[in-house]
Order: structure tokens, then C-alpha cells, then sequence
């Protein structure tokens, strides 16, 4: 458990951070920004795991569990989202869906 | 007790309006008819048995109803009644009736949500003249201000919309600046005596530094000088007037900018009597200023409602010039300025509907002549535009006299210039009548009958009620003698409770 | 005496039941209301009259009720009676009623004739309260009251634009009288603590020393108010337009009783005027100045009502030269004497108007001697009244009293008398310059019909009147009867005169005498005998003919300096110029609204953009501001 140092655990999490937030930005098609998303909110996870481990907390990992049943409810609204998205505009393309531009 | 009942007859009649007109749409037309006249006929039953009460000058309080509300923080459904806030009862339901009366043929579009409205506002109006509490003072604020948004927006004429939405943002603003200060007040009381509460009685005595008082005072005076309105917060009225149906302008000038004059009265001075004395020669110049300003606008505009609104700036002018002369005189001036207003400026606007009904046109220069096809809604149009331009015989002239014989105490300067307004009044009022009355007969396209006999129910008692308050205006003088003088001299005293007794407790406070 | 208040509730009564039953009554029911309750009210002062002289004219207060009564202001609806108001009732009584039934005829075809009287009865009603008033607010309704009747009986025939426009004038002008009155009000009250004219007169002298600033002051604030009503400099444009109205509105209100009410005001409040002498020098230097002016203007009409017109504007500068110089009954006395003939004469014209189809043109009229021998005579009687031709006129005894104590008061001097002499040489000019055109010469214009009965009675009475009306007062030289000032004793102070002015008197009515007959030749000469000369001398002077015939330019004066810059204020004005403001409230907010609409472009991976950018922006603030 110590064998790993805690700056390379914090270091791999923002990399996945940074990896899921540039997807995010990059993507037009709406399942991989929600794929995406899910990366990020793993990132937030694992440093949350990282962290407790490191102050010897059971906190990270019940965060980690917050985040994770967060993270399904959020799929599953999101999931019924992008169905109705392609029902309607019959496309992915998260650009189409500019309707609300005021 | 029967202050509730009051206001509770209104908010029911007002609910069963809204629901029976799915049955029928005369329904809601009666019952708001008969709520308003029962309210009327209780209001003055009250008045009249107060008058034979023997010891009238010991307690400026006639009735008083507390219970307690929301308790945690100190506010209760507390109203009380004195002579000022009965003789505004009186005058709320009095125009009332015909409020409801006007708008029996003129509205024909979702009548039940109409009377809804239109017996709500009465409601909020007379909250605001009864309550003795600033959070449920506030909460009436409120509950007349909604439904006038309605009537204005939905039952309006074509730029409704614009004039709804300028009337609420103008209301609305200025109402939450009061709000601000109700609760500055609170908490400053709060912290001083360490009682949280919003009853007046109880703030009456609280000692506020100067600087946080005036600006306390002056959130207290946005919202009452933007309803009443002072000069340069006017310009949401003549949109609001000239827009809004009959009934409503003959609510909105009859009754809602009085509140703005009441509230003056009720809250300004006793709260805040020295912050008041510091601003009052402004707030006299402003008043000038609108006298002045109403006089030459009116005389301009070509929109019969507009024109009769801006002389509602110019009279309202007279308000706060009296309220801030701080004499007996101009005081009593003033509570008779806001009744004879309220009739004289209603009727114009009553006159100015029937009209619109029969010709479908407000612009005067439209018009002309009419007085040999309707002589009789000529007389009645001269007796108001004689009303409106001071002449003495109605009930106008006696609340200018004394409210300038007072002000001249305060303020000779600025009362000559007041009394050059009277000149600007006279030039105004004749324009109506040479406009719409006098001169060639302008050419019509549509029938011109005179007042039919629902019309004349209505013009006639006002007519009669203007004349015999200028003939005999010492019975209103007499009812709101002790709470005038207890606003001048300074000393709001308490009443004692129906429910809980509080102590009696005269004394001054600073 | 208890009956005093019937006095002028009467004609209010006919007036109500007039306006209320309107279309309903006949002609005769309304001329039966109102002339019937008019001559009731003249009985009623007649009885008030008797028992008033035979109590040692001692002054009658009758209170009706508590009109306003609030702190130190205390104001009764109370009628107050004594010799000045009594001479005020019975004139307008009087003439009031003969005016009436004289309107019988006269309007007897007009589609309004209900609504005619229902005006005349509430003038006069009104017009009886401003004279009975106990206090000055309960005159101030009498005399906005009357204010308003001249302004409806000016616009009698309203279908007429212009007359619509003279009566307005008039209400307006003299409602800037009325507001320097109102205000005077406003400062005897702060004096005083009351508005009780009896009261404010014992009071005045122990407060106010003489020439004191405030009672100066007041003294000409109330002056404001009686030059706007009484159609004296600088408020008298509005008269000679008023001459709109009906004939026997002419007669009764812009002739014989409300024009004389700035004269009753400033008699009624003497003891104001002598505490202030400044003030009352000026009421004489107006009134000079406005009987010259006028009949100046007089001269150059052609319009017969418009003649009559300035002449009343040049009698009552009479009034205010003799209130102006202290002799007060003097005043008084050319009052009432000018009720009598000004309203014989507006009468006469009327009737000669009527007869004529509403020709007012006099330069159209011409030959009625022999046609109208009735109003012929009686116009003559009135014209030699109004000329003051010597001791058979009753004219001459009440302008002879004026013209010699500008003269002889101590309070006249050389060009007070100087003014008068002149006035009355005009006046006879114009006077006989308007019979002999009206009246000589050939026929122009055929006459239509004859005036009945109804008007021909009034004109004998007023043409009696207003010959041995005059004899109630003769001067010392001839007769030496003091009637009418013994009556007003107790209530107007005596005239002061200089040392050693009392030989002057029989030279001074001579030269009056003379004064006013030469007026007649040369009216005679230019008019009738050399008539030829006419046309030259008109074109000679044709500039200074112009400015006097339009009023000495007044109105143009007021025009320029008043109403068109009121008139201008309020058309660039009619959008509200504080409106802007709001609107430009308005403007910003929306421009705000457009900036940031644009961010809302709908584009989801711009909003996660913001998002990112914002969080970066908190974390590196958080990292340097808060370590």
C-alpha cells in the first residue's frame, strides 16, 4: 500500500481527468461525452480513494461509493436524454441541439 | 372582529366570483355587487355608531383585532381602525360599488377571473388601510398590487401590455426598497430590546441614528411617493391610466394612489418624525413641482384618460406638499384631498369610459359638441371638471384651502407657487370641457345616447357626494381629527386590543 | 332680518330645480322660476332693507352652519348684513329681477332658454353670497361662483368657437386675480388666526401699524384679485371679448353687478387699504390709468356691445379712483348709479341688436329715433347718465361727487383730477358718438321685430332709476342731500378733505359741466355735422386708431408673454420628458440583454467550455488571493 507514492496516484487521476474534460470538449456525439463525463467522474474517484489512503479515511471510499450511484442515476437520465435527443433529431450530433440559442 | 370580516367577505366574494362564473356570467357580476355593498354598509354602520358613541375624543382608536400569525417572527394579523383609516374604508368601498357597477356591460371577456381581481384589489387596499402589523402591511401591498396587474394586462386597451408591466415594475421596485426598510426596522428594534416584531405600535418607539433613519424613511417614502406619485416617479401613471379599464382607473386613481397618501401619514411621520423633518422642504418642492408639471402636461395631452391622469399628478401634488407642511390644517387638507380625489378624478374616468363605450375613442379632438346630444352627462362633467379645478362649493376647493392655508404656515414661497397651480388647473379642466362638450359639433360615426339609468346610479351619487363634502365637509374633518392631530403632535397613541390587552401607553416617543 | 339667508338660497333653489327638470319645464314654468324667485329675493331685501333702517342700522349676523372648522381656522357658512352689503343686494336684487324679465323676451326663441335662466339664477345667488359673506372664504365662493356663471353665460352659445374662446379668457384671467386673492387670504390668515371680515377689521389696526410691510403686501394681493375680477389694468382684456354672451348677460354680470365686485371687496376691506397707503395710491393710479385706457378704446369701437364694454372697464376705473382717494360712498354711489344706466344702456342695445337680426355693427344701424321711440328715449337717458350731462342725470351727481374729490380728498391730486376730467370728456365723446350713429341718419338695416313688453318695462324703471337715483345724494352746493352716505356711515369712513377746498366745488362741477357738453357738440360735430371729416381724420392717426381700437395691444402683449410659451411648454412637452429617463432605463437593460444573448448560443460543448474556463479561473484565484 505504501508502495506506491502519493503524488503518482493524484498525477494518474488528473491525467484521466484532463483526458475525459478534453473528450468532452472535443466530442460531438453526445454517447461520448457522456462516456467522457463517466471518465471524469472516475478521475474525481480514484483521487478520492487516493487521498483516503493516504490519511488512513474510510471517507474516500465512501465518496467514491456517492459518486458511483451518482454517477448511475446520471446515466440513467442522460441515457433516456440521448434516446429522446435521437428520437427527435434523429442524430447524435450534440450541435444539433442548439435550439435554445436565444 | 369585523375588521376581518371585512376583508374576509372581499377575498370569498371574491373566490366564489371567480368559480360561478362557470355557471353563469352574471353570477359573479351579483355577487361582487352585493360583497361590496355589505362591506360598504358595515363600514358605515361602524362609522355611524362611533358617531354616537359618547367619549369619541378619548381613544383615537375605534376598533382594534389582533391574532397572532406567523409567531417566531413577531408578526401577527393585527388591524386596527381610527378615523383616518374609516373615512379611507368608507371611500375604498364607496368605489367599489362602482367599480363593479362600470363594469357590468363594459367587460365581457372571462368575467368571473375579472371580479376575482377586481374585489382582490379591494381587499389589498383595505389590508393596507387597516393593518397595524408591517409584514401583513406588506403582504396587502402586495395583494393589491397582483390583481391590478391582471386587470391592467388583460382587460386593458391596446398598449396594454406595456402600461401592466410598467405599473408592476414601478410598483414592484419601489415596494421592495420598503421591504428592505420594514426589516431594517425590525432588526434594528430587534437588537435594541431584543423583542423581534413587526407591530407598529411596538416599532413606534424606536430610536433609530439619523443617518440609518433616513435612509430607513426614504424606502419607506420610494414606495409611497412612486404610488402616489411625486413628480419624477409619475411617468408609470398615465400609461397605467389611459390603459387599464374603467373600473381600473377608477380604482387606481380613486383608491391606489391614496394608499401612497396613507401610507405617508400612517408610517412615514410617526416612524421616522425626525428623518421627516429633515426631508420635508424637498419633499414640498417636489410636490410644487408635480402641481406644476401635472398642470401643463394635462394640458397637452389629447388622450381623454391621459389627460384626467396627469391632472391626478397635479392633485396629488397638493398630498405631500400638506403632509409635509406638518400642520393640522394641511393635514386635514390632505385626508380631504384623497377623498374629493378620489370621487372627482374617479368620475372623470367613469366619464371618460362612457364615452369610450359610445364613440370608441379616447382622443378629444375627436371629439365636441356633445353637449346637445348628451346634456346630461354634460352637467355631470362640468360638476367634476368645476371639482377639479378648485372651485369652491365642492369638496376639491375645501382640501386645497386648507391645505395651503396650512402649507403658507410651513412654506409661504412655495404656497404661492402651489396656488399658481390652480390657474394651471383652471386652464385644464375648461379644455376638457371645450373639447369634448363645447364648441362645433364633431362628426360621429356612432350613436350618441346619453348616461343610461346604471350610469347615472353611479355619476349622480358621486356628484352629490362631492357637492355636500364641500357644502358640509366638517363631519369628515371631525373623524379624522384625533389621528391627524396625534400624527402632528407626535404622539401615535395605542389602542387597546380586543384579544390581547396590551397595556395603555400615551406617552411620546422621539 | 331673520330672513336674510332666503336671499340668495331663493334664486339657488330656482336654479337646482332648473338644471334638474331641465327639458321637462315649459317656457313659462322656467321664466315663472326664475325671474319668480329673483323677485322674491327683492322683496325679502326690501323687508330686510325697512327693518335694517328703522333698528338705527345696526349690522345683522345670521350663521347657517359650521362650514369648516379645523385647529385655529374656524369658518361659518354666516351671512353678515349692514349698509354696504345692503346696497349691493338691492341692486342686484333689483336689477337682477328687471334684467330677468327683461331675458323673458329677449331669449324667448333660444333653444337654451332653461338653461339660460338656471345660469342667471345661480349667478345671482352666487353673486348675493359674495356681498352677504361674513368671512372672506365664504365671499371667495361667490366669487369663484360668479366666475363661473360668466364663464358658462359668456359660452351661452358654445356651438361658436370664439365664444367658447372668450369665455375662457375670462375665467382664466380672472382666475389669476382670484389666485393673488387666495393668497392674500393665506397671509391675513397667518395674521390674523381668522378670515372673519368683521373681526379682521377691528384686528388689522391694532396689529399692523400704518404703511407696514405686511399690510401692504396683503392690501395689494387682494387688489390682485378685485383689478382680475373687476376687469381694471393690467387684467382688463377679457371684458371686452366677454361681450360673447347674451345681452342681458352683458347687462346683469359684465355690467351692473359682478365687474363692481373687486369695487365691494376693496370698500368691504377699506380698513386694509388705509393701513397700507401704497396700496390704496395704486388702486387710484389704476383706475385713473384704466379709465383713460379704455375710453380711449371706447372711442374707436364699432361693435355697440364692444363700446359698452370699455365704457363699464372706464366706469369702474371711476370706482377704484374714488375707493383710490378714500371716498369710499363716492364709490359706492357711482356704482350703484352706473347699475342703473350701464344696464339700462346694455339692455337697450340688446334690444336694438335683437330687433336688427343680431347686427352689432352700430355703423349698420342708423334711423332707429323714429322707429324704437321707447328704447330711442330710455337709451338716451342712460347715454346722458353715462356722459354725466349736468343736474338732471343721475349720472352727473355720482361722477360729479368723484371728479371733485380727486381734487379736493387728501389723498387726490392734480393728475388724479386731470385723469378724471379727461375720462369724462371721452366718455361723453363715445356715448353720443354711439347715439348719434345708432340712432340718426337714415335707416340701414330693416328692423325685424319689435321688443314686447317684457322689455321695454324693464327699461323705463332702469331709465327712471337711474335719473332720481342720483337725487339721494347732492352736493353741498346744490341741495346738500346725504342720503346714501348717512347710510353707508357706519360702515365706510368719511372722505378727508384738504384745508380750504370747499370754495373749488361749484367751479370744479362747472367745469365738469362744460366738459361733458362739449363732449356731446364735438361728438354732434364729427358724427352728424361735418361727418365728411371724418374719413380724413381717421386716416391721419390710423396707427394710434389701431392700437386703441385693439385694446392699447394687451393682448397681443399676453399672447406673446404668456400663453404662447405655456401653449409651446406643453406641446413639445406632450410625451413627458421624465419618461425618457425610464425609457432610457429600458434601452440600457436591453442592451445588456442583446451583449449577453449572444452567450447563450445553445452550443452544449461551449457551456462545458464556460464551465472548465470558470473553474480553472476560481481554483487559480483561490491559489493567489487565499493561500
Amino acid at each position: 500500500m505504501n508502495g506506491i507514492p502519493i503524488e503518482a496516484g493524484l498525477i494518474v487521476a488528473g491525467i484521466l481527468f484532463m483526458l475525459g474534460m478534453i473528450s468532452v470538449l472535443i466530442r460531438r456525439n453526445i454517447i461520448f461525452m457522456l462516456i467522457s463525463v463517466e471518465v471524469m467522474l472516475n478521475a474525481a474517484g480514484m483521487a478520492f480513494i487516493v487521498a483516503g489512503s493516504k490519511w488512513m479515511q474510510a471517507d474516500g471510499q465512501v465518496m467514491f461509493i456517492f459518486i458511483l450511484t451518482m454517477a448511475a442515476a446520471e446515466v440513467s437520465v442522460g441515457l433516456a436524454l440521448i434516446l429522446q435527443i435521437y428520437h427527435q433529431l434523429k442524430t447524435l450530433d450534440s450541435d444539433a441541439a442548439n435550439k435554445m440559442n436565444g | 372582529m369585523i375588521l376581518l370580516i371585512l376583508i374576509i367577505i372581499l377575498m370569498a366574494g371574491g373566490i366564489l366570483a371567480g368559480i360561478s362564473s362557470r355557471w353563469s356570467t352574471s353570477l359573479p357580476r351579483w355577487i361582487s355587487l352585493i360583497a361590496v355593498v355589505v362591506n360598504f354598509v358595515l363600514s358605515i354602520n361602524t362609522w355611524l355608531d362611533w358617531n354616537f358613541r359618547t367619549n369619541i375624543t378619548d381613544n383615537t382608536w375605534i376598533l382594534d383585532y389582533s391574532m397572532p400569525w406567523i409567531q417566531p417572527f413577531g408578526i401577527s394579523f393585527h388591524v386596527a381602525l381610527d378615523g383616518l383609516s374609516l373615512l379611507m374604508l368608507i371611500l375604498t368601498f364607496f368605489l367599489g360599488i362602482f367599480a363593479v357597477l362600470i363594469s357590468w356591460k363594459e367587460i365581457q371577456y372571462r368575467v368571473g377571473f375579472f371580479h376575482f381581481n377586481l374585489l382582490w384589489v379591494l381587499a389589498g387596499i383595505a389590508g393596507v388601510f387597516l393593518t397595524m402589523d408591517l409584514f401583513l402591511f406588506y403582504f396587502f401591498w402586495e395583494v393589491m398590487l397582483i390583481p391590478m396587474y391582471f386587470l391592467i394586462g388583460i382587460w386593458g386597451h391596446e398598449n396594454r401590455q406595456y402600461a401592466a408591466y410598467k405599473f408592476f415594475i414601478f410598483t414592484q421596485a419601489s415596494g421592495l426598497l420598503m421591504l428592505l426598510s420594514i426589516l431594517g426596522l425590525y432588526f434594528i428594534h430587534g437588537s435594541q430590546t431584543g423583542t423581534y416584531t413587526f407591530d407598529y405600535f411596538k416599532l413606534l418607539g424606536t430610536v433609530v441614528a439619523p443617518g440609518i433613519g433616513l435612509w430607513l424613511m426614504l424606502g419607506f417614502l420610494a414606495a409611497f411617493a412612486v404610488k402616489l406619485p411625486v413628480f419624477p416617479f409619475h411617468s408609470w401613471l398615465p400609461d397605467a391610466h389611459s390603459e387599464a379599464p374603467t373600473a381600473g382607473s377608477l380604482i387606481l386613481a380613486g383608491l391606489l394612489l391614496k394608499t401612497g397618501a396613507y401610507g405617508m401619514i400612517r408610517f412615514v411621520l410617526p416612524l421616522f418624525p425626525s428623518a421627516a423633518a429633515e426631508i420635508a422642504p424637498w419633499a414640498m418642492l417636489l410636490g410644487v413641482v408635480g402641481i406644476l408639471y401635472g398642470a401643463v402636461q394635462a394640458f397637452s395631452q389629447t388622450d381623454f384618460k391621459r389627460l384626467v391622469a396627469y391632472t391626478s399628478v397635479s392633485h396629488m401634488g397638493f398630498v405631500i406638499l400638506g403632509v409635509f407642511a406638518f400642520n393640522e390644517l394641511a393635514m386635514q387638507g390632505v385626508v380631504m384631498q384623497m377623498i374629493t380625489h378620489g370621487i372627482s378624478t374617479g368620475a372623470l374616468f367613469v366619464l371618460a369610459g362612457s364615452l369610450y363605450e359610445r364613440i370608441h375613442t379616447r382622443d378629444i379632438q375627436q371629439m365636441g359638441g356633445f353637449w346637445k346630444k348628451i346634456p346630461f352627462m354634460g352637467v355631470i362633467a362640468m360638476v367634476f371638471a368645476m371639482a377639479s379645478l378648485g372651485l369652491p362649493g365642492m369638496g376639491n376647493f375645501v382640501a386645497e384651502f386648507l391645505t395651503l392655508v396650512g402649507s403658507w404656515q410651513a412654506n409661504p414661497t412655495l404656497t404661492i407657487l402651489a396656488t399658481i397651480g390652480l390657474v394651471g388647473a383652471t386652464a385644464y379642466s375648461l379644455r376638457i370641457m371645450q373639447k369634448v362638450f363645447l364648441g362645433p359639433e364633431a362628426k360621429l360615426h356612432h350613436e350618441l345616447h346619453d348616461l343610461s339609468i346604471r350610469e347615472k346610479l353611479i355619476l349622480v351619487p358621486m356628484s352629490i357626494t362631492i357637492i355636500v363634502l364641500g357644502v358640509f365637509p366638517q363631519f369628515v374633518l371631525n373623524t379624522s381629527k384625533a389621528p391627524v392631530k396625534s400624527v402632528i403632535q407626535d404622539n401615535v397613541s395605542q389602542p387597546v386590543s380586543e384579544v390581547q390587552s396590551i397595556e395603555m401607553k400615551g406617552g411620546t416617543h422621539e | 332680518m331673520e330672513l336674510i339667508w332666503l336671499i340668495p338660497t331663493l334664486p339657488f333653489l330656482g336654479a337646482f330645480i332648473l338644471i334638474v327638470l331641465n327639458s321637462r319645464l315649459s317656457k313659462g314654468v322656467s321664466a315663472a322660476i326664475g325671474s319668480g324667485t329673483i323677485g322674491v329675493s327683492a322683496i325679502i331685501t326690501l323687508l330686510a332693507g325697512y327693518d335694517f333702517l328703522s333698528s338705527g342700522l345696526e349690522s345683522f349676523r345670521h350663521v347657517a352652519w359650521e362650514w369648516m372648522d379645523v385647529d385655529t381656522l374656524s369658518i361659518a357658512f354666516a351671512f353678515h348684513l349692514d349698509a354696504l352689503s345692503l346696497v349691493f343686494l338691492f341692486v342686484i336684487t333689483f336689477v337682477g329681477f328687471l334684467i330677468h324679465v327683461y331675458s323673458v323676451g329677449y331669449m324667448h326663441d333660444d333653444a337654451g332658454f332653461t338653461r339660460f335662466f338656471a345660469y342667471l339664477n345661480l349667478f345671482v345667488s352666487s353673486m348675493l353670497i359674495l356681498v352677504l359673506a361674513d368671512n372672506l372664504v365664504l365671499m371667495y365662493l361667490g366669487w369663484e361662483g360668479v366666475g363661473l356663471c360668466s364663464y358658462l353665460l359668456i359660452g351661452f352659445w358654445y356651438e361658436e368657437e370664439k365664444n367658447g374662446y372668450a369665455a375662457r379668457k375670462a375665467f382664466i384671467i380672472t382666475r389669476v386675480g382670484d389666485t393673488a386673492m387666495a393668497i392674500g387670504l393665506f397671509m391675513l390668515f397667518m395674521s390674523f388666526d381668522t378670515l372673519n371680515i368683521q373681526e379682521i377689521l377691528t384686528k388689522a389696526p391694532q396689529a399692523w401699524t400704518v404703511g407696514s410691510q405686511t399690510a401692504v403686501v396683503a392690501a395689494f394681493l387682494l387688489l390682485g384679485g378685485a383689478v382680475g375680477k373687476s376687469a381694471q389694468l393690467p387684467l382688463q382684456t377679457w371684458l371686452p371679448d366677454a361681450m360673447a354672451g347674451p345681452s342681458p348677460v352683458s347687462a346683469l354680470i359684465h355690467a351692473a353687478t359682478m365687474v363692481t365686485a373687486g369695487v365691494y371687496l376693496i370698500a368691504r376691506m377699506h380698513v386694509i387699504y388705509e393701513l397700507a397707503p401704497l396700496a390704496q395710491t395704486w388702486v387710484g393710479i389704476i383706475g385713473a390709468a384704466t379709465l383713460t385706457i379704455a375710453g380711449f378704446s371706447a372711442m374707436t369701437q364699432w361693435d355697440l356691445k364692444r363700446v359698452l364694454a370699455y365704457s363699464t372697464i372706464s366706469q369702474i376705473g371711476y370706482m377704484f379712483l374714488a375707493l383710490g382717494i378714500g371716498a369710499w360712498s363716492a364709490g359706492i354711489f357711482h356704482f350703484m348709479i352706473h347699475a342703473f344706466f350701464k344696464a339700462l344702456l346694455f339692455l337697450g342695445a340688446g334690444a336694438v341688436i335683437h330687433a336688427l337680426h343680431n347686427e352689432q355693427d352700430m355703423f349698420k344701424m342708423g334711423g332707429l329715433k323714429d322707429k324704437m321711440p321707447v328704447i330711442y328715449w330710455t337709451f338716451l337717458i342712460g347715454a346722458a347718465s353715462l356722459a354725466a350731462l349736468p343736474l338732471i342725470t343721475g349720472g352727473f351727481y355720482s361722477k360729479d361727487q368723484i371728479l371733485w374729490l380727486t381734487w379736493a380728498s387728501d389723498k387726490g391730486n392734480i393728475w388724479f383730477f386731470l385723469a378724471a376730467l379727461g375720462g369724462a370728456f371721452i366718455t361723453s365723446i363715445y356715448t353720443f358718438r354711439m347715439i348719434f350713429v345708432t340712432f340718426f341718419g337714415h335707416e340701414k338695416t330693416h328692423i325685424g321685430h319689435m321688443p314686447g313688453a317684457s322689455m321695454t318695462i324693464p327699461l323705463v324703471v332702469l331709465a327712471t332709476l337711474s335719473t332720481f337715483g342720483g337725487f339721494i345724494e347732492l352736493p353741498h352746493t346744490f341741495g346738500h342731500v346725504t342720503i346714501f352716505s348717512n347710510l353707508l356711515g357706519p360702515v365706510l369712513p368719511n372722505v378727508v378733505l384738504r384745508e380750504g377746498v370747499e370754495s373749488s366745488e361749484p367751479v370744479i362741477q362747472i367745469i365738469a359741466a362744460v366738459m361733458a357738453l362739449s363732449g356731446v357738440y364735438i361728438a354732434y360735430y364729427f358724427y352728424q355735422k361735418r361727418s365728411d371729416l371724418l374719413p380724413g381724420f381717421k386716416s391721419a392717426i390710423r396707427d394710434t386708431y389701431n392700437f386703441w381700437f385693439g385694446g392699447w395691444g394687451f393682448d397681443t402683449l399676453y399672447n406673446n408673454l404668456f400663453v404662447r410659451p405655456f401653449v409651446y411648454i406643453a406641446t413639445i412637452n406632450k410625451n413627458d420628458v421624465v419618461d425618457k429617463f425610464y425609457t432610457g432605463l429600458v434601452r440600457v437593460s436591453e442592451f445588456f440583454n442583446r451583449v449577453f444573448v449572444r452567450t447563450q448560443s445553445g452550443v452544449l460543448r461551449w457551456y462545458i467550455m464556460g464551465v472548465v474556463i470558470g473553474a480553472i479561473l476560481i481554483l487559480t484565484l483561490s491559489l493567489f488571493v487565499n493561500p
